[in-house]
């Protein structure tokens, strides 16, 4: 058991029991609480599979935004902040049995695999992987496409908001 | 190296080199070296936050033509002392009804967020706490986490005022990350890295020549960033009580108190890191212990600029602040790094001095035209005509209406 | 890098530590006397009224969509931005089209009043 294998079991546990608090605490605040810290985790494994740039890319946007967004979500669709939901509605049984089942299925599927693995080239982390990158992206024969595409859909997203928000306000 | 020229290196060499004659494996040593090495950085800085509220104190009682603290000690210097030992002794008082872990993690998250920033920044061309490269991503990451501790604060005490004030200031500090992201964009271009080591290793010359808007853009961001004046609406004393700490009380207002102050620092040093060129300076290669002293005059020098606008400048108003970002930081960053990003690589085969002065005359152009184009702009508002101009005092000697003549 | 990491994490946890230290050397040192007005929530001095909940604009709410968006729009042009030395003029001109597209998205935001801080 190496020290780099128990920060691994460790960084998992934390991040699964968060994310299980997240989905069955009571009071919503404290569900986008669980939350950071569960991406937190997601952070460190990153962090633990040396791609540190999506290590700073999780922790701004991630927790840096999107945490942030929720909360607010929260705020503007609760009438009193310490609002708390109802955690099962009546026919919580069939939901648990589908996904337990879907549980038994993978775990019998990645068990019984025996088709070998593949190798992947180790793409170094260090700023020559950052940099390749970014060639990548603006290469017409890599991603250009899909980077483009990603700006429409950004400026779509961006549209699509102000629209319903002014929408709400008339 | 000698001890002379490098004391720094000499002594964390001499440590590695004792604990590896103790027969520690290489993984110990590591971990012994970076918590040690981290706490000590880490407790250098907040000590030093003592001199800084000194040096604060006097520079605005000069600037409002008075003396700062200048009874307890020769020139005051033992007055953040006694201030200390006040708040290590008032009593923390906690609301009832606040949420126990955001409330007491806010403060200690707020000082922390700022310590985490103190791990990458070159000191001198030798040290460094560890040259991440991702290092400038990691220092926009821990912005967010100061964002989130605001949020934490104002959120948990339960106190409509620290709520409002808190969603105040979060708003202004997300705002404010936008230009400032985006402004980052042209040294991270000019240097080719996001090394906070590397971009300092390329500044042969300062990148605030090259990149004088970015500069400029990074420098207001970073004023705003800190919540300091003109842009402290969010915790003025006139308006919304304290806004989002207003029920903490001794020793965790303190660490808020401490946070601003170090953060003040930090943005200074990272100012002088990023655009003033870090350590460099004559001999700084030769005799690295110089790079410290270089980069802590320059330090000084931009936090001497933080408390002239500190104490100079009416503060902003929110939406003032908000149009401010939205309206004219925003569209310059992104229009900076368009312009900066076509005219270098079109000047890239000429050389060096002509890539230089090139960018230069390119951000002098968009000063020039941005400012032109916020005068036309302001020069066609309208002003609202509330009331007419009505005289103070009304001299009739003959009308006894001496309930009139004093209206206003 | 795996000991940048450790170095960044082990920093957290000492800067985490160090102020809470404080605090709690405080907790020991202040005195402790809780009586409930002194607990009771500031509200300028009076009684507070009213639940703790406020109107909540939906301004917050466009502000930190756009900032959003504006945020991850940073992140992909950050790679960009490390490879830029060894680009050739054309992918610098992609990567200006991006810009483009999200200046015109600030424009919109900008005309359609979304920027107001009303």
């Amino acid at each position: 058991m190496s020290a780099l294998q128990i920060v691994f079991l460790v960084t998992a546990l934390v991040t699964l029991a968060s994310g299980v608090m997240v989905v069955t605490v009571r009071k919503m605040m404290h569900a986008a609480l669980w939350l950071i810290l569960t991406l937190l985790g997601v952070a460190v494994l990153f962090a633990i599979l040396e791609a540190s740039f999506f290590v700073a890319v999780q922790v701004i946007i991630y927790i840096g935004a999107i945490t942030i967004l929720i909360i607010f979500t929260i705020m503007l669709t609760r009438r009193v902040m310490e609002d708390t939901g109802p955690q099962t509605n009546r026919l919580w049984w069939i939901p648990a049995l589908v996904s337990g089942g879907l549980l038994v299925a993978l775990v019998f599927a990645f068990i019984t695999w025996d088709r070998g693995y593949v190798d992947l080239d180790f793409l170094p982390g260090s700023a020559v992987g950052i940099a390749e990158l970014g060639k990548a992206f603006v290469s017409p024969d890599q991603f250009l496409i899909p980077f483009e595409v990603a700006s429409i859909l950004l400026l779509a997203a961006l549209i699509g908001a102000i629209y319903i928000a002014n929408e709400h306000k008339k | 190296m000698s001890f002379l020229t490098d004391p720094i290196k000499f002594i964390i060499d001499w440590v590695v080199s004792l604990l590896n004659s103790w027969g520690l494996s290489e993984g110990w040593i590591t971990f012994l070296t970076s918590l040690v090495g981290g706490g000590v950085i880490a407790l250098l800085a907040m000590l030093f936050v003592i001199f800084l509220i000194w040096y604060e104190r006097k520079l605005i009682g000069r600037i409002q033509d008075r003396l700062g603290p200048n009874r307890v000690g020769p020139f005051g210097l033992i007055q953040p002392f006694a201030d200390m030992i006040k708040i290590f002794a008032k009593e923390l008082i906690t609301p009832a009804g606040a949420d126990w872990l955001p409330y007491n993690l806010a403060p200690v998250l707020s000082v922390a967020a700022v310590l985490m920033i103190w791990a990458v920044i070159p000191f001198t061309i030798t040290v460094v706490g560890t040259d991440l490269n991702v290092g400038l991503l990691y220092l926009i990451a821990s912005g967010g986490f100061a964002a989130l501790s605001v949020l934490f604060a104002g959120w948990s005490s339960n106190n409509k005022f620290a709520l409002l004030g808190g969603f105040r200031a979060l708003a202004q500090l997300i705002s404010y990350e936008v230009p400032m992201l985006i402004a980052l964009l042209v040294p991270v271009m000019l240097a080719g890295s996001l090394s906070v080591t590397e971009i300092v290793a390329q500044q042969k010359v300062w990148f605030i020549l090259s990149a004088p808007v970015s500069a400029l853009i990074f420098l207001i961001t970073s004023v705003a960033e800190i919540g300091r004046a003109p842009f402290d609406l969010v915790e003025a004393e006139s308006e919304l009580v304290a806004g989002f700490n207003t029920e903490y009380s001794g020793l965790k207002f303190g660490m808020f108190y401490v946070a601003e102050f170090l953060h003040a620092f930090t943005a200074a040093l990272l100012f002088s890191t990023l655009y003033l060129g870090g350590w460099r300076g004559p001999f700084a290669e030769q005799v690295p212990i110089l790079g410290f002293v270089y980069l802590v005059i320059k330090t000084f020098i931009v936090y001497f600029i933080f408390i002239l606008f500190r104490g100079s400048l009416p503060r902003f108003r929110i939406d003032q602040m908000m149009d401010l970002n939205w309206k004219i930081l925003t569209p310059l960053a992104l229009s900076i790094v368009i312009l900066s990003a076509l005219v270098d690589k079109a000047l890239t085969p000429a050389g060096m001095v002509v890539r230089v002065a090139g960018l230069l005359i390119l951000n002098i152009i968009t000063i020039v035209v941005t400012s032109r184009l916020i005068d036309r702009s302001w020069k066609g508002r309208k002003r609202e005509i509330v009331t007419t101009p009505r005289p103070v005092a009304i001299a009739n000697p003959g009308k006894p209406e001496s309930q009139e003549s004093a209206s206003v | 890098m795996l000991t940048d990491w450790l170095y960044v994490g082990l920093f957290f946890l000492v800067a985490l530590f160090l102020p809470a230290a404080a605090i709690i050397i405080a907790s020991l040192i202040a005195p402790r006397k809780p009586n409930p007005i002194k607990n009771s929530t500031y509200e300028c001095g009076i009684e507070t009224v009213g639940s703790t909940w406020i109107q909540f604009k939906a301004q917050y709410y466009i502000f930190t969509l756009v900032f959003l968006v504006f945020d991850v729009e940073a992140v992909f042009l950050y790679p960009f931005a490390v490879a830029y030395n060894q680009l050739a003029f054309y992918a610098v001109a992609e990567a200006v089209l991006f810009l483009l597209i999200l200046l015109g998205g600030l424009l919109y935001a900008w005309k359609k009043g979304a920027l107001e801080w009303v």
